[in-house]
């Protein structure tokens, strides 16, 4: 990176979209053959377009709706950024109450297994009955698929720290506080963004699964509108915008892990920076 | 100089004035000390009936068989355990929590993979409450002896074993302790790198001289580096014998021709001998030919 220092920044900007498009053209190239295979299957077998339609009719319908789409899609994308904040607000602290008290360990944590255990998705409806049919219920789900990876990996973070650095700490004298803002919590910031993302990608799913239930918007809503009325493609569409929108909250959550722990990401070598792609 | 600080406290030792100030008061004292691990149903005695007194100033190496306990004898003199029985006590104060006053270094360089080498160094007085800028100059210049000027910006993963454990070295002396444990502080690297290192330390020794604790498995590396060496029993750990060393300083590389090293070290060595840590080459055959 030597050159870097005499090209125009405007250069610089230019080379690093020419290194990105380079690391993504592969999977540019898959992309696009996938679609030109599919389209010219439809046409040559002649497959009605209600079982599959052809890419380019998926993308007609779509310009056609957008707007109408964008409406529900927002919907779904509150859904889903509130429900994972507030996980994310809730189980950091968690962990490390768990981390650092074997009194709270034993009381909350067997608890916070057994409700992993119940499968979420199965209690949903009992949401509707509680919640309604509003924000809430879809609120609580995303909330609870959340919460769990965040807490377990959290956990592993706060506690994997050897005892011989516990014990070079403890020779400074230092007291419990300085400990964790300089040793114990940079430590764990890894192994609480791998928590991240994975609740990150489960999140849409989450927001989706709820509106199902009962709902009268959102993407999830839409989906089993379109699928009832046999528009494939709007269902088609619908799902492709419901996975962007999962890529760009995953992708919001490693962009933020690029800032807090440049050290991190930038000794990681098995190319986990592409692991949804 | 206060002793015995627990870690909840904001302890920090008084700021030496020099380079030979504070050594006085570091005198160690361990009488009657024992160590017993209770894991379930099983006990381990670590260590059994420890005496020992290391005088201000004076490198001491404590050199035994793996398991003898020595390094439990390191974490108890450095208050990181508590005795089972017996005390220690550090310039006449009990030990009875983590003492501060002191540096350490494990056989691991256990470096923070989020800081560089200079802020690694650094960690040891941020710890400390102590944040005056002349640190970062007293860590550059301690960095530049021990070979790391130029490097201070690196991260710990771009560095060799060698390298990472000579930024461990100077975290343990950037706030001038007076006293300095090491625990098998060469035990990882390779032979080449060890004999460097053991030859760096003495410098560095030489030039602060503080009271030192070395704890080794290598008999020579014990010899050429200490004034006397505890010689350890294998477990329960006891005090097998102590070997004053009397070569003159600096040791360097020349030592290991001069008699007054290979009379300790076949001292030492008789005594693993006597005590089945050690084997002769000849005695092997002739066990199993019978």
């Amino acid at each position: 990176m030597t050159a870097a220092a005499d090209t125009p920044a405007a250069w610089g900007g230019v080379r690093r979209l020419l290194v990105w498009v380079t690391g993504v053209r592969y999977i540019l190239v898959s992309f696009i053959v996938l679609f030109v295979v599919w389209e010219i299957g439809v046409r040559v077998f002649a497959v009605p377009t209600y079982l599959l339609p052809p890419p380019s009719l998926v993308w007609l319908e779509f310009t056609e709706r957008w707007l109408h789409v964008l409406k529900h899609t927002w919907v779904t994308a509150e859904e889903i950024v509130v429900g994972y904040v507030i996980a994310v607000v809730v189980s950091i602290p968690m962990a490390i109450a768990i981390a650092y008290s074997r009194v709270v360990e034993r009381t909350a944590y067997p608890l916070i297994v057994f409700l992993q255990i119940v499968p979420k998705i199965a209690i949903a409806p009992l949401f509707i009955i509680w919640f309604g049919f509003g924000f809430t219920p879809k609120l609580l789900l995303v909330f609870l698929l959340s919460f769990f990876p965040i807490v377990v990996a959290s956990i592993a973070g706060f506690k994997s720290i050897d005892e011989e650095t516990m014990e070079l700490a403890r020779s400074t004298g230092a007291g419990t506080w300085m400990i964790f803002r300089k040793i114990r919590l940079p430590h764990a910031m890894p192994s609480i963004f791998t928590g991240l993302k994975v609740a990150a990608a489960l999140s849409s799913t989450a927001a989706v699964v709820a509106e199902f239930v009962a709902s009268d918007k959102g993407l999830g809503y839409l989906l089993l509108q379109y699928n009832g009325d046999l528009q494939t493609p709007m269902v088609f569409a619908t799902i492709i915008v419901l996975s962007i929108v999962g890529l760009i909250v995953y992708y919001a959550v490693e962009l933020i892990e690029r800032l807090v722990i440049p050290w991190h990401v930038s000794q990681r070598v098995d190319g986990a920076g592409m692991g949804m792609v | 100089m206060r002793h015995g600080e627990h870690p909840s406290g904001a302890a920090d030792p008084a700021a030496p004035d020099g380079p030979s100030a504070g050594r006085v008061g570091t005198e160690i004292r361990v009488s009657a000390l024992s160590k017993v691990f209770r894991g379930g149903q099983s006990e381990t005695r670590a260590l059994d009936l420890v005496d020992l007194e290391i005088g201000a100033g004076e490198f001491t190496a404590i050199v035994g068989p793996s398991g003898c306990g020595k390094s439990t004898l390191m974490r108890l003199i450095a208050g990181l355990l508590p005795a089972t029985t017996g005390e220690v006590s550090i310039g006449g104060q009990d030990v009875s929590g983590p003492h501060t006053n002191l540096g350490i270094v494990f056989q691991k360089p256990i470096l923070l993979e989020w800081r560089n080498v200079l802020k690694n160094v650094l960690l040891q007085t941020e710890m400390r409450h102590r944040n005056d800028p002349d640190l970062v100059d007293r860590a550059r210049a301690l960095l530049a002896v021990v070979g790391l000027a130029g490097f201070e910006d690196r991260y710990p993963h771009e560095l060799s074993g060698g390298m990472q454990q000579r930024v461990a070295i100077v975290r343990a002396l950037i706030h001038d302790p007076p006293l300095l444990l090491m625990d098998e502080p060469f035990g990882a690297l390779d032979a080449l790198t060890r004999e460097q290192m053991r030859i760096d330390l003495e410098e560095l020794w030489l030039a602060s001289r503080q009271t030192v604790v070395f704890i080794t498995h290598s008999i020579d590396e014990a010899v050429l580096l200490a004034d006397r060496v505890v010689v350890m029993s294998p477990r329960p750990g006891r005090v097998e014998r102590i070997v004053d060393i009397d070569l003159p300083r600096p040791r360097g590389l020349a030592a290991r021709k001069h008699p007054r090293f290979t009379e300790p070290v076949d001292m030492i060595t008789e005594i693993f001998l006597a005590r089945g840590v050690l084997h002769s080459g000849r005695q092997g055959p002739k066990l199993a030919a019978t």
